[in-house]
């Protein structure tokens, strides 16, 4: 198939702003997004592309010539297959494995098409993951079962609470609560040996792991843009979980 | 707890984090392993009686570096294999100790309490970054020395 020169460049353009897109979704490192729309402009004969990439969008020019593009980046999510899927794409069309369509039509797969583990794998991930936190923190061996349950149920409540209301803070500020609560009236009834050991098994899950891990590097990096707003983002839901257990907590 | 049982819920734990942040099906093991070396270097070193923000650091940079590893052998970004790791080092007793005494009002435990979470998220801040400026510098050596190889041939 021949295309004319501009059909090809607007279709480089688009492939590489998907690719930055959907890697910034899934959590990459900025940086990372950056090398990778770089090199794969380059690969497309766009060897002066400069691009500029935020938590919240993509600035994107190709060359000297053709104007620049900016994508919104709507939502963020934890989703680190996903960033090594275009990551294994560029790379493909880097090397010239893939022509340019082949990497457009995958890069549209990935995005139409998203894998996940089930909901019911993670909800047992994330209650597995609380019991293991909890021997870790050194927690008492009697309270593993409780940090279990409730831990699933926190992750379950978040979930559900961030579909209804689309406000992650506020969803992650319930199920802190309902955390609290719970874990306050196992050691009520007097079934559990150690409060702070239950609260903190169960909260790990709502932790922003990634977040942080991606503040600090790209601060370092120098993109001082991404690295605070995402330093921001962490420490938001971090100090809504904090209000929430301390709201149960005061009472 | 005995070492072996501690191995095993760490590993457990790296697992069920990785699952949760949806890394791809065939690095799960390896992320595991990544998160149960961080956080052995980090419990020996506890262990031995030394100060948990060295620790920290220590256990930081042992997943830096395993992380990178695993990232050059699989092909994928470093950070799929170096999230579920650092997550077991987030000083989260610490920050919950924080909490629990500015509820109570007691504001001077509170802030030593803060004061250490802040100096070992410091620390895996500092562990990431020595463990990547390491990396890089072994990386150019090789690549310096096989050019002049090349070179020389």
């Amino acid at each position: 198939m021949v295309q004319t020169g501009e059909t090809r460049r607007e279709l480089a353009l688009d492939c590489c702003l998907l690719a930055g897109r959907l890697m910034a979704e899934g959590g990459a490192e900025t940086y990372r997004v950056e090398d990778t729309m770089e090199r794969m402009a380059a690969s497309q004969l766009m060897p002066k592309s400069h691009c500029s990439v935020a938590p919240t969008g993509i600035m994107f020019s190709p060359s000297d010539e053709l104007p620049t593009r900016f994508v919104r980046i709507r939502s963020r999510r934890t989703d680190l297959k996903q960033v090594a899927l275009v990551n294994a794409v560029s790379r493909k069309l880097v090397a010239g494995s893939f022509s340019l369509q082949e990497a457009y039509e995958e890069l549209m797969a990935i995005e139409s098409t998203h894998t996940a583990f089930s909901f019911r794998l993670q909800i047992f991930a994330a209650a597995i993951g609380s019991g293991c936190f909890l021997l870790l923190f050194g927690g008492a061996w009697p309270d593993v079962p409780y940090a279990i349950l409730i831990g699933g149920i926190g992750f379950i409540v978040t979930d559900r609470i961030e579909r209804l209301t689309r406000i992650r803070f506020f969803a992650e500020f319930v199920a802190a609560v309902i955390i609290g609560t719970l874990a306050y009236t196992v050691i009520f009834l007097g079934f559990g040996e150690e409060l702070d050991g239950i609260i903190i098994g169960s909260v790990m899950p709502l932790v922003p792991g990634l977040l942080i891990t991606n503040a600090v590097r790209d601060m370092m990096a120098g993109h001082f843009v991404s690295g605070l707003s995402k330093g921001a983002e962490a420490f938001l839901t971090a100090f809504a979980i904090g209000a929430g257990i301390a709201l149960v907590l005061s009472f | 707890m005995h070492w072996a049982i501690e191995t095993l819920v760490a590993f457990i734990g790296g697992v069920s984090f990785s699952v949760l942040f949806n890394t791809p099906t065939r690095t799960l093991i390896s992320c595991g392993l990544v998160g149960t070396s961080g956080y052995m270097v980090h419990s020996m070193y506890v262990g031995f009686g030394g100060d948990p923000v060295q620790a920290t650091f220590f256990g930081a940079f042992v997943i830096a570096i395993a992380a990178h590893l695993l990232a050059r052998s699989y092909r994928m970004p470093m950070i799929i294999f170096s999230v579920s790791g650092i997550i077991m080092l987030v000083p989260g007793s610490r920050a919950f100790n924080a909490m629990l005494n500015v509820v109570e009002n007691d504001y001077l435990s509170a802030l030593s309490y803060a004061g250490e979470a802040l100096m070992i998220s410091g620390a895996i801040a500092m562990g990431l970054v020595f463990a990547e400026v390491f990396m890089q510098l072994i990386f150019n050596l090789l690549r310096t020395r096989k050019s002049k190889k090349q070179a020389s041939l």
